[in-house]
């Protein structure tokens, strides 16, 4: 499970207002290669929940220096934008779970695919 | 790439072992999603640099082909663990980076947590012909909603003025981009011929 898909993710089990975002708890990540594409990551960023992002790069120990606010002017700045590839596209959680903030329910994550399905009851 | 490349490198990637028949599992054949990737790709420019879904992805024809076309990610989504689990296996055997898997079930999701955020949407639904009903237009809908730009979707010929109506009623503009023979091999037991063509629309769906 890659971040930018991490971000897009909410907990819809009802009667949950707030599933969102997921807490990640990872037992095995792992950092790829994936071709850097600057307008790509360009235009990711404004569909980011930045917060989330920051979050999720903090609970797995991949922040680095990160900036807690969006930098302006970033569609120029290849530095930053790498950066953010890097979290966006090359680090992935392999096994974990991830926790609705709301209700504790966990979702797991295996060999990188989390598994959003609800039981019977929750939907 | 040239498209008879494309087919060719679609051809080895691993279709379902045990096809479940509740979901109509038919994989996507090498050169229909061949074809489909590049027009999408090269008429429309819908694939390379964008952020693309996939859903009910199978084993994953579809979104491997797009991402082998340069998509900036392209996300499967699948109910299924068998499917994700060769769809996984095969982005590993052609060591495709740009991808991305959820497991989940479409017709329960939540779409607009997801609306508009992706460039594009394409799929090979469920027809809705297993006691599943109306699956096509629930993957539509979600498509719709998930989808920036554009939804390309292959839908049965013969439910296409269904689809036209849904299609204004819902504000959204249609494109019949072709008529496909979908040849499915026999693949289930029951199935008495030796492969059956369907009549399948190739549509893209965009906003008005």
């Amino acid at each position: 499970m890659k971040l930018l898909t991490h971000n897009m993710l909410t907990s819809h089990v009802k009667g949950v207002t707030k599933g969102y975002p997921l807490l990640i708890k990872a037992t095995e990540v792992k950092v790829s290669d994936v071709d850097f594409n600057p307008q790509f990551v360009s235009r990711m960023i404004p569909k980011l929940e930045w917060s989330a992002l920051v979050q999720a790069a903090d609970e797995l120990g991949h922040r680095q220096d990160l900036p807690a606010e969006l930098i302006p002017d970033y569609e120029k700045d290849d530095d930053f934008l790498k950066k953010v590839h890097r979290l966006l596209l090359e680090v992935e959680v392999i096994e974990g779970c991830l926790q609705c903030p709301e209700s504790g329910r966990q979702f797991p994550i295996s060999r990188g695919i989390p598994n959003m399905l609800l039981n019977e009851d929750e939907v | 790439m040239k498209l008879k490349k494309l087919e060719s490198v679609l051809q080895q990637v691993d279709g379902f072992e045990k096809p479940k028949l509740l979901l109509e599992q038919y994989p996507t054949s090498p050169h229909i999603a061949a074809c489909m990737l590049y027009t999408i790709h090269n008429t429309f420019g819908d694939i390379e640099g964008k952020l693309v879904a996939d859903l009910g992805c199978g084993c994953g024809v579809l979104s491997i082909g797009a991402a082998m076309l340069d998509a900036g990610l392209c996300v499967g989504f699948d109910i299924d663990d068998d499917a994700l689990d060769i769809f996984r296996r095969n982005a590993e055997e052609f060591e495709i980076p740009n991808i991305d898997l959820v497991q989940c079930d479409l017709c329960a999701l939540e779409a607009e947590a997801y609306a508009k955020k992706f460039d594009t949407v394409i799929m090979n639904p469920p027809f809705g012909t297993k006691h599943n009903q109306g699956m096509d237009m629930k993957f539509l809908k979600a498509a719709l909603t998930m989808a920036k730009t554009a939804v390309y979707s292959l839908h049965k010929t013969s439910t296409r003025e269904h689809i036209q109506k849904k299609a204004n009623d819902w504000g959204v503009k249609i494109e019949v981009i072709a008529e496909l023979r979908y040849d499915l091999p026999a693949s289930y037991k029951f199935h008495k011929k030796k492969s059956v063509d369907i009549q399948v629309d190739f549509l893209r769906f965009s906003q008005v």
